[in-house]
């Protein structure tokens, strides 16, 4: 169905190619899963498939894709509509028009469908993709999931024989990404759709691959069936991590093979208490931030309801919940700069330890009481390099004689970032540290982070427990918002969940997120009932790993 | 989770029958609508009797009240009545303060102070007197022009714009797909600035002078550019401009032709608007204006290959709305049955208008809309949020 032969990408301003000589087939009626490191090439060999790369991206194309017979080179993207059809990753940029039924017939009108056959393709459509009460509905006001549902359904309806889908559940909660991955999977099997799919969270889609595109990171692509790929690639999901470090063979991929299969290891490990996820804190911890009664309303509907939330140093605190349970809210009401209707909150001085309130003090005292990552980082970026930034983040904040420079902080969080790039031009784990930078320069003792996570890989979110980990061994309090379960049971101690605007939950994160059947880490749910959440713990716990079968 | 799908369920509530079950509800062709109201605002334009314009003005509100839907767009009406309101007031008001026209037999009622104006500025008189005559002619005045704007304010209460955009012509199809997504792109602006502004507060930015522009503008507007690179390549990835082929030879004909075409247009509406233009500029060059701009749009639309989902379809009721307001305008113009007077009377010396009855007809036959197009679709979008069901 899709072919690359000989397949070189190389971009002007970048000196390496981006992709070295691919030769790859793709059959009929494939899950093929691609994954690799932020800037490897997975959204460029996506691009490839329906010739965005390089008609629309420009660089070089060198070599041959086909698909379905049509070579990419003497058609451009929009004569290869009614064979390939692209999500990407934010389904809200892709909309053309504003209705559930209309974006779905947007395509077809394109293609020159007759309007009958095209009152039938979306009734299916909407049937397939169980959109059918929500026909009518405006786009904007749907949520996540169903968005992206519209989004796979909108290039569903001109028919095409290949689907690509570029990172489609990035933006989504755990519940949301289920719903479209479900979908996906349905397609997959009842139509015999072709789909290319690249994902960060592995963990999501890996059983459901037939066949999985890893690319390592020089321009190679290595390519076969997922339970041999994923025996020596450099990315893996911790079922797999799992997997490795006891030793089955062949690798599992679901829960349920791997449950099966570490029977053995759950024996063993029943004699053995699980060691600590995070190294023990110290015993001391003096309340940093302490919130009562805090409630947010927008035009008198609560957005956070009378949330109580004590701080202290040296902890991590994850924070999660649906989209649109008041998460973003909260955070930003004990930074100050949200709304805050009413309920008080109340912060330590790190100076002289006086209590004041960030919300009452003006916005430059704030900041040095709490410190917050907003959800999109680089809306806190406006000058054109690197430098530029840095030097305006230590002329805002202006630190005592001892306090480092934004440099020193940045180098500190992601060394070896050069002074002259444009913040634009960062990965997203880059743009995160230089962010995460600027606000430390003011020297807060408390942290905020709103999904931190969105868009960053297995590396990068491994950097991000490390800068989190150094935080809070400096005696800061530091609060994360994010919907990834994996990132939750290996960074914080401590879950607090919302629904709906109330704290549903707040205590350990073992003893909250074991017994979740939506925010079990899979290392949880393969030794359950053991209380195993990282798989650090077992490798740790299981000195001879290997040996067990 | 794969949701269970519905498989019998009640027809949704706009899909029933109205009451008396005779006529299915659906939404009449926008462009009927709008055919409608604009020969009603040419009606008026020829009236200057404000029995008539009270008429018309509760025309609207009937065929309005019976046909509207429960969009967003169709709430905008009141909006329209204010806007009508201060037309009027600004008439009255100017009227008053530039004291003119004031003959010495008139009725005054009060006298504004006056404000010497200066030799070089003598044409114009602030102050003065004030006369009921003045009064009433710019009430009248601004009555008229403010139910033509009320006629306007139907046809975009009444028809959906979005789809009157999609019956734009091929060669104007482009410029559709520019609204509608510059309108779908506005809200996102706003919320992009929204956002910005929230966060410069993180920073402690500054929150006035260039400084804090730049702290703004800069984000916004490389997120839009983003934005827009990406909607680019999804728009060309979903078959955008396919076979959209046009000969340089093509294009420039369709340019030349619509230019024309535009130019007749105009120069028809304002010889037929306006009675005092000599007869050649009336009908004939409406007439030569449309007959080009037909053909540029069709040389324009040969070579675009694109189908319509939905197309709303032209059928009796849509002849019969449009027709009644064309047949309106046509009796008011032609000035059969009546005399041409009683629909401009003068209110020197005053008197109470009298109500032609030709005239008053072709206004009420106007109001047949109300009845002659099919009941509108009710609100199909419930008014709780639809929750998941997993």
């Amino acid at each position: 169905m899709i072919t690359f032969d000989r397949v070189s990408v190389q971009y002007e301003d970048t000196a390496a190619p981006v992709l070295r000589d691919v030769d790859l087939t793709v059959d009929e009626g494939e899950l093929c899963l691609v994954v690799g490191h932020t800037g490897v090439g997975k959204s460029t060999l996506l691009g490839a498939v329906n010739g965005l790369v390089p008609h629309f991206t420009g660089g070089t194309l060198y070599g041959r894709v086909t698909v379905d017979g049509r070579d990419t080179a003497e058609h451009p993207p929009r004569e290869l509509a009614d064979v390939v059809g692209v999500v990407g990753q934010d389904p809200l940029d892709g909309f053309v028009t504003d209705t559930v039924e209309e974006e779905l017939a947007y395509a077809m009108e394109q293609l020159a469908v007759p309007p009958a056959t095209m009152r039938k393709r979306v009734e299916e459509t909407l049937d397939l993709l169980g959109l059918a009460d929500l026909r009518h509905r405006a786009l904007h006001e749907l949520s996540g999931g169903q968005q992206q549902r519209v989004a796979i359904g909108s290039v569903l309806t001109a028919h095409p024989r290949v689907l690509v889908l570029d990172e489609p559940t990035s933006a989504l909660d755990p519940t949301a990404a289920e719903e479209v991955l479900a979908a996906v999977t349905r397609l997959v099997h009842d139509l015999g759709v072709t789909v290319l799919l690249a994902e960060h969270r592995l963990e999501r889609v890996v059983q459901y691959a037939d066949r999985v595109i890893h690319l390592p990171g020089d321009g190679l692509v290595v390519c076969g069936p997922p339970a041999e790929v994923f025996r020596t690639s450099s990315i893996a999901p911790p079922i797999v991590e799992l997997g490795r470090a006891a030793g089955w063979d062949p690798l599992p991929l679901s829960i349920r093979d791997a449950r099966r299969a570490a029977k053995g290891v759950r024996e063993r490990l029943a004699r053995t208490t699980p060691p600590p996820v995070r190294p023990s804190a110290p015993q001391e911890r003096p309340r940093l931030l302490r919130a009562r009664g805090v409630t947010v309303s927008y035009r008198g509907v609560p957005a956070v309801r009378e949330v109580g939330l004590d701080l202290h140093a040296g902890e991590i605190t994850a924070l999660m919940g649906r989209n649109g349970s008041g998460k973003s809210s909260l955070l930003w009401a004990l930074q100050g700069s949200g709304p805050r209707t009413a309920g008080a909150v109340t912060v330590a001085s790190p100076a002289d330890g006086s209590q004041h309130d960030p919300g009452k003090l003006p916005a430059a005292r704030a900041r040095e009481l709490v410190g917050l990552v907003p959800q999109t980082p680089i809306d806190l970026l406006y000058l054109e390099t690197v430098k530029h930034e840095l030097d305006q983040a230590d002329a805002e904040s202006a630190p005592g004689p001892g306090g480092p420079s934004a440099r020193a902080i940045l180098d500190r969080l992601a060394p070896g970032i050069p002074d002259a790039t444009h913040p634009r031009d960062l990965s997203e784990g880059q743009k995160l540290a230089l962010v995460l930078a600027i606000q430390l320069a003011a020297a807060p003792q408390v942290l905020l982070l709103d999904e931190p996570t969105r868009g960053l890989d297995y590396r990068a979110k491994s950097n991000l427990i490390r800068i989190v980990d150094d935080l809070a061994a400096e005696g800061r309090a530091v609060v994360i918002s994010t919907h990834d379960v994996e990132f939750v049971a290996r960074a914080a101690e401590r879950v607090v969940v919302m629904a709906e605007g109330d704290v549903v939950a707040d205590g350990p994160t073992a003893e909250v997120i074991v017994a979740s059947p939506v925010f079990a880490p899979q290392t949880a749910k393969i030794l359950a009932p053991l209380p195993y959440l990282t798989v650090d713990q077992v490798t740790a716990a299981l000195p001879d790993s290997g040996t067990a079968s | 989770m794969s949701r269970s799908t519905v498989t019998a369920k009640p027809p949704a509530p706009g899909l029933v029958p109205d009451t008396r079950g005779r006529r299915l509800p659906r939404t009449l062709h926008p462009v009927a609508w709008w055919i409608w109201a604009l020969a009603l605002a040419t009606a008026v334009s020829r009236t200057n009797n404000p029995l008539l314009l009270f008429l018309v003005l509760a025309v609207l509100g009937y065929v309005i009240s019976m046909r509207r839907t429960e969009a967003p767009w169709a709430r905008g009406f009141a909006y329209y009545l204010y806007l009508a309101l201060t037309v009027v007031a600004i008439r009255v008001v100017f009227r008053a303060v530039f004291a003119t026209g004031i003959t010495p037999r008139d009725h005054f009622l009060f006298s504004l102070p006056h404000i010497p104006t200066p030799d070089w500025y003598a044409g114009i008189q602030l102050g003065g007197p004030v006369s009921l005559e003045a009064l009433l002619s710019a009430a009248t005045d601004g009555l008229r022009l403010a139910c033509m704007l009320c006629c306007v304010g139907a046809a975009n209460t009444l028809a959906n714009p979005k789809r009157a955009l999609r019956v734009l012509p091929g060669a104007l199809y482009e410029l559709g797909v520019a609204v509608t997504v510059s309108i779908s792109v506005a809200p996102q602006l706003v919320q992009s600035v929204q956002r910005v502004r929230r966060a410069r507060r993180l920073r402690a930015g500054r929150h006035k002078g260039l400084r804090a522009l730049r702290g703004i503008v800069v984000p916004v507007l490389e997120d839009a550019l983003e934005r827009s690179l990406r909607l680019a390549a999804a728009m060309d990835s979903r078959g955008y401009g396919r076979a959209g082929t046009a000969t340089r030879r093509s294009r420039r004909m369709t340019g030349a032709l619509m230019l024309l075409g535009m130019c007749g247009l105009c120069a028809g509406a304002y010889g037929l608007l306006d009675a005092t233009a000599p007869q050649l500029l009336g009908l004939p060059a409406l007439a030569a204006g449309a007959a080009l701009c037909v053909a540029g749009l069709r040389l324009g639309g040969r070579r675009v290959t694109r189908t319509t989902y939905r197309a709303d379809p032209w059928l009796f009721p849509e002849w019969a709305v449009a027709g009644c307001g064309v047949l309106s305008a046509a009796l008011l113009f032609s000035g059969a049955g009546f005399d041409a007077a009683e629909l401009n009377p003068s209110i020197y010396p005053l008197s109470w208008p009298t109500l032609p009855p030709v005239p008053a007809a072709a206004i009420l036959l106007a109001g047949a809309a109300g009845f002659l197009a099919p009941p509108p679709t009710a609100s199909r979008v419930p008014a709780q949020r639809t929750e998941e069901t997993t």
